[in-house]
């Protein structure tokens, strides 16, 4: 693999992996979401440095210029997130409409024990005036 | 709180205003054996204040969560309040509430039918839908009678009487956009009885359908997809004893 397509691909994903460390220290990221991005750019790393294993697989699976490899390979993972991050707002979506459904109910008991409240509250006073 | 009836009427409305209380009345005369309860599905118009000053229960939803979502308030709430019978009516007076009773009869006439449905095509009632509609209705009715092996011939009729095993099942899971289609096959998967009985319904009083015109391919497309889909599953539903109520609880 040239040097320069190398060095690049090397300083992105160092800067890649460093902002998603970061984004975890300062709690924008959860560790959670994280892993997945963390694998992703190590495995990417790894791939840039260690360019004779890159050239091997771009060989097995049939691409010419090894590069265009780690761009497949990336896309794969980029793939991966996507669905990863479907599901959880899949998941999320669920959750708040079983949220939005025990609030709607627990605010029609509270209503209705308010309403049932008010004309006893309404004797209570009285009685206190007395 | 013990409920006064032991039947309850579901009414979905999401911005309303104009209909929901002749709805409300109607229902208070047609069917008086049932307590009115009206899913307010976060209207932003005055359809909760109206439906309460009607003489309804009014559930809140904070924001739209969807027909589906808000018909599934409604067999929380009558699982949680002892009903033992639930009927869903729609919001915009399509469904005439004296016809609550033909449902009731079928029910009670046998004990082991589970969903009564009302549907516009077992008689020639004329309802006044575009041909677009009705053939899209037609082609749910052909596949989900084979699928489930009995004739269903209006499997998107919102008018449909439960009992309380049927209301256990929906409560626990019930399909989340345009329900009613996907809600035939959980019967047959769960091994519950439907029925049908011919009911005339009226055309919209007011608002908007949740199904528009533009959106017919979008849906037809997306409960094929819910059909087909829900099919390939091994077990298509929770069960009581499952982990959550959430269907996507499971990440990656």
């Amino acid at each position: 693999m040239e040097l320069r397509v190398k060095l690049v691909a090397i300083a992105a994903t160092i800067g890649l992996l460093l902002v998603v460390l970061e984004l975890v220290r300062r709690r924008r990221l959860l560790e959670r979401y994280a892993l997945l991005w963390l694998f992703s750019a190590l495995a990417l790393l790894a791939l840039a440095v260690w360019s004779d294993l890159l050239e091997q697989i771009a060989e097995t699976i049939g691409v010419f210029y090894p590069p265009s490899a780690l761009f497949l390979i990336a896309f794969g993972f980029v793939l991966v997130l996507l669905l990863h991050f479907s599901i959880a707002v899949s998941k999320l979506s669920d959750q708040t409409k079983v949220l939005a459904q025990r609030l709607a109910m627990l605010e029609e008991r509270q209503q209705h024990a308010d309403d049932d409240a008010e004309p006893l509250a309404g004797v209570l006073e009285r009685t206190a005036g007395e | 709180m013990e409920p006064t009836n032991h039947n309850l009427a579901v009414v979905p409305a999401y911005n309303e205003a104009e209909t929901v209380s002749d709805v409300i009345r109607s229902l208070h005369e047609g069917a008086p054996g049932f307590d009115v309860l009206v899913i307010d599905d976060g209207s932003t118009d005055r359809t909760s204040t109206i439906a309460r000053e009607a003489g309804a229960r009014v559930l809140r939803h904070p924001f739209n969560l969807g027909i589906g979502g808000a018909v599934q308030s409604g067999f929380v709430f009558a699982l949680e309040n002892g009903y033992q019978r639930m009927v869903q009516v729609d919001g915009d007076g399509q469904h005439v509430a004296g016809e609550i009773r033909r449902l009731e009869e079928t029910m009670r006439a046998d004990p082991a039918i589970d969903m009564v449905c009302g549907s516009r095509f077992l008689t020639d009632s004329g309802y006044p839908a575009p041909i677009s509609r009705r053939t899209g209705i037609h082609i749910f009715a052909f596949l989900l009678s084979r699928i489930v092996g009995q004739r269903v011939s209006d499997p998107t009729s919102g008018f449909r009487l439960y009992n309380r095993r049927a209301i256990a099942v929906f409560a626990r899971d019930y399909p989340h956009d345009y329900p009613e289609v996907e809600a035939v096959l959980m019967v047959h998967h769960h091994r519950l009885r439907m029925r049908e009985v011919p009911v005339t319904m009226l055309e919209r009083g007011g608002g908007v359908s949740s199904i528009r015109s533009g959106k017919s391919a979008y849906y037809m497309i997306k409960v094929l997809l819910a059909i087909f889909v829900g099919l390939a599953r091994k077990r298509p539903n929770v069960e009581p004893g499952d982990d959550a109520p959430v269907a996507a609880a499971q990440g990656l």
